[in-house]
């Protein structure tokens, strides 16, 4: 890991962040300059990113699969829809191999990973064939998921050969397929699926860091949705900024570029907070920040996350792994 | 008759059989021979006295075992009362498995009239299973042909419907060439070919067989039941079929569940109602599942093989795909002797978590040491117990039981096991400061008592803090069964630590993070603790009974931890536990308190000897700050139960004063006023003592206890089974003066 190019340097910070409360510890955990220069080594192809761009996900956490192997996708993908056929016709023996109304693809997305210590992303797209054009390529991608590592290496560096460690699940489509897909890898990789919900605190930490990253085109407003609670009808209040206001704030909070603290991001919420006290005359941190969205990406502390800059991908998918890892060790 | 009756259906109201009956009716009208009328006769007719026959199948299984030819269901009152017996014992309870032969046999024969045995292959309704020679030798009938098409086809759906029920299936499978002999057969052929559909094996396609399915194939066009054969053969051999089956799926058979799948369904269902324990089931090893809210959470896995071999083949593109191989399916693991005999080629079950349920795949999950097992477990576990957890999510309160059961489990398997297991200990890290001392209290105490022993230094805030802030402000229970299961924590540690010593000496497997200072420490943290929270809880609870029983228990395993588990610590109880035992006010207390004080002496005494005979320089040596713990409790004990000399001087460092206290009583002589005579645990057998020696005398003049009186009341109390009292008396009063290697102990009499 000597040198690929300058970047890789600060790869070693990152690897040894030691688990313990996700994003609790005063130390630089992320190699970012202020600027919004990726300082990861691998930038995921803006192709095969695109397709996650501007989609809910629903997040899960999976535990290391146990005998996968990529060598064996295609035959995954039958015995997967196989499965899928036999659930749908509750439990009645379906064949192997023969061609039935869902088509189930796995393939790996080699480009999205962290480092060469993690493993290949899998994509498993289920499609519909339209029953009028049996033959023609008629189909419609009603379900996709996808298992990725990004500087997963706190779970994967211990583990014996047997294991692949993969830990965030990203599904997109029906809850149904999700379960089906889900039980499948369980019970084939004795692997366990738990949803991974954002707690408020991460929240605010990827308010803050996707604050700083810079996006070429004029963006969004920067939103934050708070939730009262103890009220008998739910309230929700949004919080709008200009994302260069945000920006100009966070850079005067930031002391250190390239490092990010706990209490920068508590400094940050906090004039946040004042500034809407000042002008509402309400304390949102007796609130529960839900979700937050920017240009880089939104995400729901029920565990959705909606990716909307490739170049970002990456990114917000480590901080993923890390918050699937906490949860999974 | 009718006492009979009702004493044995008292749960089942008679709404209840009524509902069956339209069950019965109501598939009966769907049935192709319809022999309703004369059903429903029977039934109004017969309708209380098959309640009181509910026990009475074996004369009419003998019956028909004997029936001759022919005889008509009009004209036989024996035929129809027994028919209706068969009939309403089916679809109550189902037929035991004795009952197949004969009845399939009468059925299949031709002896009686279609009609008869239209009703009799419909009441065959399992109760659990089905012998297999039952079904081998209708076979043969079906072969004799001597039953109409209808009742052979009848037989075939029933056979089909029930194939899950046949306990064994190998003599079926060496039938299947007779089977496909039927496929010629119209009517047969859709039921012979999915009855071939389920009995298909890999050696069972045969060239001479793809090409007679295809020459039926020719002849008859495209049948979905033929194509379904055709399509697993292909599957099996693709290179045997070689023609292209239309790819597009759909139900190959149709519907042939018949009459029998209700029954057996209502059948099953009442029998889970009936019984407070899960039955067995006797078709795969599902539990029956509770409503399950999220898909990805199940208590209790079912063990499964992994079909990952099967994987291995496709990328290999070996021909064996799908063959039997040599793996010996876990499902089909039921005995120990069936470990026995196949762990060579046993394989853990597709998901790990499903071993906790079975004892025999934890023994061999014990036999084999493989890390990627307990990884496995570990993971399941992990997640589960954090996603369950009741306390912990709040959404899963209404799942308290099935939580509870979990947890009941996992506490016999860790039994079973002898070990703990680390997620759960991860578990009660994180959840006991959240538990209420309440929600699955015994399992949560019996996981406590399996945490493993490491030397791990957070104990206290892990475990002991919050354990602590829950003991002191729970009930009395909850205090004792915190004490009984800290004490089985500490057995647990000490015999963990016995195996690794034992291990240690030929590996230095445990080397860097388990030392045995470490683990001393730890095991002396615990006793600490214990020791802690019973000197708080005899004051909260004012010394009560109960409590002083499971404090003493705690100490009578750490006063022989020396000797018993060879580790080199020994812990005196503090002040607060100790002074409350020695003044308790009864004797069980006291006793208790003798027999540990003996056994402290003892392993003491042998330490001492240990360290004076061999020169070597020892590791570990008990401080002298517990021997003179020891000699002073031992004056104090002395004194309280022999000398009449108690408390004379203030040697608590602490400084109890007792000797101010008890001058406060104002009452006269304190001092001399406790021995075993006078001990306030003892006087009654003193007065019990004094009944008997001095008759006449009812003064109670203590004093006369004395002298030769003396030692006959010291037997008199042994004989009352004060045992420990006597090993005290004997070990610590007469011989401590001789040795007089204790200063504390040279009182004589």
């Amino acid at each position: 890991m000597e040198s690929v190019d300058g970047a890789t340097r600060s790869l070693p910070s990152i690897r040894r962040l030691s688990r313990g409360l996700p994003f609790g510890r005063a130390r630089g955990r992320f190699g970012l300059s202020p600027s919004g220069r990726l300082l990861l080594p691998r930038n995921a192809d803006s192709q095969t990113t695109a397709f996650l761009l501007r989609k809910h996900w629903a997040l899960y956490s999976v535990t290391p699969l146990y005998k996968f192997s990529s060598a064996h996708l295609k035959a995954y993908a039958k015995l997967l829809s196989a499965f899928i056929a036999a659930e749908k016709q509750k439990g009645l023996a379906v064949e192997v191999g023969v061609e039935l109304d869902i088509k189930v693809a796995v393939t790996s997305l080699p480009d999205l990973k962290g480092s060469d210590q993690d493993e290949d992303a899998i994509l498993v797209q289920l499609s519909l064939r339209s029953q009028a054009y049996q033959k023609k390529s008629e189909e419609k991608l009603v379900w996709s998921g996808w298992f990725c590592s990004v500087y997963g290496d706190d779970l994967s560096k211990n583990m014996p050969e047997d294991f692949t460690c993969l830990p965030v699940f990203l599904a997109n489509g029906a809850e149904s397929y999700t379960s089906i897909v889900g039980s499948w890898f369980q019970k084939t990789f004795d692997c366990c699926f738990h949803r991974l919900a954002i707690s408020p605190l991460s929240l605010s930490w990827m308010a803050a860091m996707w604050t700083r990253c810079k996006v070429d085109k004029t963006a969004s407003a920067m939103e934050l949705v708070f939730s009262v609670p103890h009220l008998p009808q739910p309230l929700d209040i949004l919080y709008a900024i200009h994302p260069e206001d945000a920006k100009a704030l966070w850079d005067t909070v930031q002391k250190t570029p390239g490092e990010i603290t706990q209490e920068e991001v508590n400094v940050f919420m906090d004039c946040l907070y004042s500034h809407f006290h000042r002008h509402f005359k309400i304390h949102l941190s007796s609130t529960k920040l839900v979700k937050v969205s920017t240009a880089i990406a939104s995400a729901h502390c029920d565990g959705i996350i909606k990716f909307l800059q490739s170049q970002y991908v990456i990114e917000v998918l480590m901080l993923l792994t890390e918050l699937a890892i906490s949860q999974i060790e | 008759m009718q006492r009979k009756k009702s004493c044995k259906t008292p749960k089942q109201p008679l709404q209840d059989r009524h509902k069956i009956q339209t069950d019965l009716s109501a598939w009966r009208k769907g049935g192709r021979i319809d022999p309703e009328k004369s059903v429903q006769g029977h039934q109004s007719l017969n309708y209380q006295e098959s309640n009181s026959k509910q026990d009475s199948l074996e004369p009419a299984l003998s019956y028909f075992a004997k029936v001759q030819d022919r005889v008509s269901l009009k004209s036989s009152s024996a035929l129809q009362r027994h028919l209706a017996t068969v009939e309403s014992i089916a679809l109550q309870r189902g037929l035991p498995p004795e009952a197949f032969g004969v009845l399939l046999n009468t059925a299949l024969s031709g002896k009686l009239a279609d009609t008869v045995n239209t009703r009799l292959l419909k009441s065959l309704i399992p109760e659990s299973v089905i012998p297999e020679s039952s079904v081998v030798s209708s076979v043969s009938w079906l072969c004799v042909s001597k039953c109409s098409s209808n009742i052979q086809v009848l037989f075939l759906r029933w056979l089909i419907t029930v194939f899950d029920f046949i306990d064994h299936k190998e003599d079926l499978h060496a039938l299947y060439g007779i089977f496909f002999q039927f496929v010629q057969d119209g009517k047969m052929c859709p039921y012979i070919c999915h009855l071939l559909y389920l009995l298909t094996r890999k050696e069972n396609v045969k060239p001479f067989r793809v090409r007679r399915l295809l020459d039926l194939q020719a002849k008859l066009g495209m049948r979905s039941h033929l194509q379904a054969l055709l399509s697993l053969y292909k599957l099996f051999r693709p290179e045997l079929v070689t023609i292209t089956l239309p790819a597009k799926t759909k139900t190959y058979f149709k519907n042939v569940e018949g009459p029998w799948k209700a029954a057996i369904k209502i059948i099953r269902q009442r029998k889970q109602e009936d019984s407070p324990v899960p039955q067995p089931l006797f078709l795969g090893t599902v539990r029956p599942q509770s409503r399950k809210r999220k898909w990805n959470t199940q208590l209790m896995i079912p063990a499964t093989s992994t079909h990952r071999n099967h994987l291995e083949e496709v990328r290999e593109k070996n021909s064996d795909l799908y063959s039997t191989d040599e793996r010996f399916p876990v499902e089909q693991l039921q005995t120990f002797p069936q470990l026995l005999q196949n762990i060579h080629h046993l394989e853990f079950p597709s998901q790990m978590g499903s071993v906790l349920t079975n004892p025999l795949l934890l023994h061999y999950m014990n036999c084999v040491k493989d890390e990627s097992v307990y990884l496995r477990l570990h993971f399941w576990l992990g997640q589960t117990l954090q996603e369950e957890c009741t306390w912990c999510v709040a959404a899963n309160s209404q799942y308290e039981e099935e939580f509870k059961d979990f947890l009941e489990t996992l506490c016999r398997a860790q039994s079973f096991l002898h070990e703990g297991l680390s997620p759960c200990e991860e578990f009660l890290y994180r959840s006991l400061p959240l538990w209420d001392g309440l929600c699955c209290r015994s399992q949560v105490l019996r996981l406590v008592s399996w945490i493993p022993l490491k030397s791990f230094s957070e104990m206290k805030s892990h475990l002991y803090d919050p354990l602590a802030q829950l003991f002191f402000t729970s009930s009395l229970y909850f205090k004792c069964s915190v004490l009984e299961s800290l004490k089985r924590l500490l057995q647990n540690w000490l015999n963990s630590q016995m195996v690794h010593l034992d291990s240690a000496a030929d590996s230095q497997i445990h080397s860097s993070n388990t030392t045995i200072s470490g683990l001393v420490n730890v095991v002396a943290e615990l006793i600490h603790f214990v020791g802690m929270i019973s000197t708080v809880a005899l004051r909260l609870e004012s010394n009560h009974t109960f409590l002083l029983y499971f404090i003493l228990d705690f100490y009578e395993t750490v006063c022989d931890m020396y000797l018993m588990y060879n580790l080199p610590l020994l812990i005196m109880p503090p002040a607060g536990v100790f002074y409350p035992m020695l003044l308790s006010m009864d004797s069980v207390s006291l006793n208790q308190l003798c027999y540990i004080m003996y056994r402290y002496r003892i392993n003491l005494v042998a330490a001492k000897e240990n360290e004076q005979s061999k020169k070597e320089i020892q590791q570990f040596r008990f401080s002298n700050e517990t021997y003179q713990e020891y000699n002073q409790y031992i004056t104090a004990m002395v004194g309280c139960l022999w000398t009449s000399n108690a408390f004379q001087k203030d040697i608590h460092p602490q400084g109890l004063r007792m000797d101010e206290l008890l001058t406060k009583t104002a009452m006269e002589q304190h001092r001399t006023s406790l021995n075993i005579v006078y001990h306030p645990a003892m006087i009654g057998y003193a007065v019990l003592f004094l009944q008997q020696a001095c008759p006449g005398d009812t003064t109670f003049n203590f004093s006369l206890i004395k002298g030769k009186k003396w030692n006959w009341y010291l037997e008199y109390l042994y004989a009352k089974g004060l045992e420990g009292l006597k090993l005290f008396i004997e070990s610590s009063i007469n011989r401590v003066s001789q040795t007089s290697r204790s200063k504390a102990g040279n009182t004589e009499m």
